[in-house]
């Protein structure tokens, strides 16, 4: 179910493998996007976020972003993963990676790509607030 | 026969993530309406629906086989 390009992780995902995946001789511009687990939200704390999918749809809803992505910026070229399974602060929960010839597609390509992920792939994350033991 | 899919807090409310349906016919709302009662869940006016893996609205019908989920506001990222 998984693809290289938009990929749901169990492990920690390794940022070097994903920007792989875009590096390219046409790319002028590489940007990378991660989401990591923020501890302090308005006086809250957070231990670590547990993360959920409906895997398969998860996926087909990251290449239907991609689809997007080459539509609207269609010079670029961009890979995704998202973590499931518990994630501890500071660690990532989702990396972006676009590459294309000047940076500016490769910016707001990465920028609506992640506005998206929030919109339509079906992930949930649950706060942990004990000591994630 | 109809398999529903629970995600998030509608499968902790209804104690299971999956259900399992006999009858067709259904709309999703409908569906809706009737787990909502059934389980005791709370009302999903927010919660997004998908037929085998496709968004669809309230007014969309279900057919035998289909696989349904149910899905409440997304929070990845």
């Amino acid at each position: 179910m998984n693809t290289p390009f938009f990929r749901i992780a169990e492990e920690p995902i390794q940022v070097e493998e994903v920007i792989g995946l875009v590096r390219r001789r046409e790319a002028g511009a590489v940007t990378v996007f991660m989401g990591t687990v923020r501890e302090w939200t308005e006086g809250v704390r957070t231990s670590y976020l547990d993360y959920d999918a409906y895997q398969p749809m998860a996926v087909k809803m990251m290449e239907r972003i991609g689809a997007e992505v080459q539509e609207h910026w269609p010079h670029t070229s961009i890979a995704m993963a998202h973590r499931v399974g518990r994630v501890a602060i500071s660690d990532i929960a989702v990396v972006i990676a676009v590459s294309s010839p000047h940076r500016k597609e490769a910016y707001e390509a990465n920028q609506y790509a992640i506005d998206r992920i929030k919109e339509i792939v079906p992930i949930w994350k649950e706060e942990g607030k004990g000591d994630g033991a | 026969m109809i398999t529903v899919l629970l995600f998030s807090y509608l499968a902790e409310e209804a104690g299971r993530d999956q259900i399992q349906l006999q009858e067709g016919e259904l709309s999703i709302g409908e569906l809706k309406e009737k787990l909502e009662m059934e389980y005791n869940l709370s009302p999903m006016d927010q919660v997004m629906a998908a037929i085998n893996q496709e968004y669809v609205t309230n007014e969309e019908k279900i057919k035998r086989g289909d696989i349904i989920a149910l899905i409440p506001p997304v929070s990845g990222g």
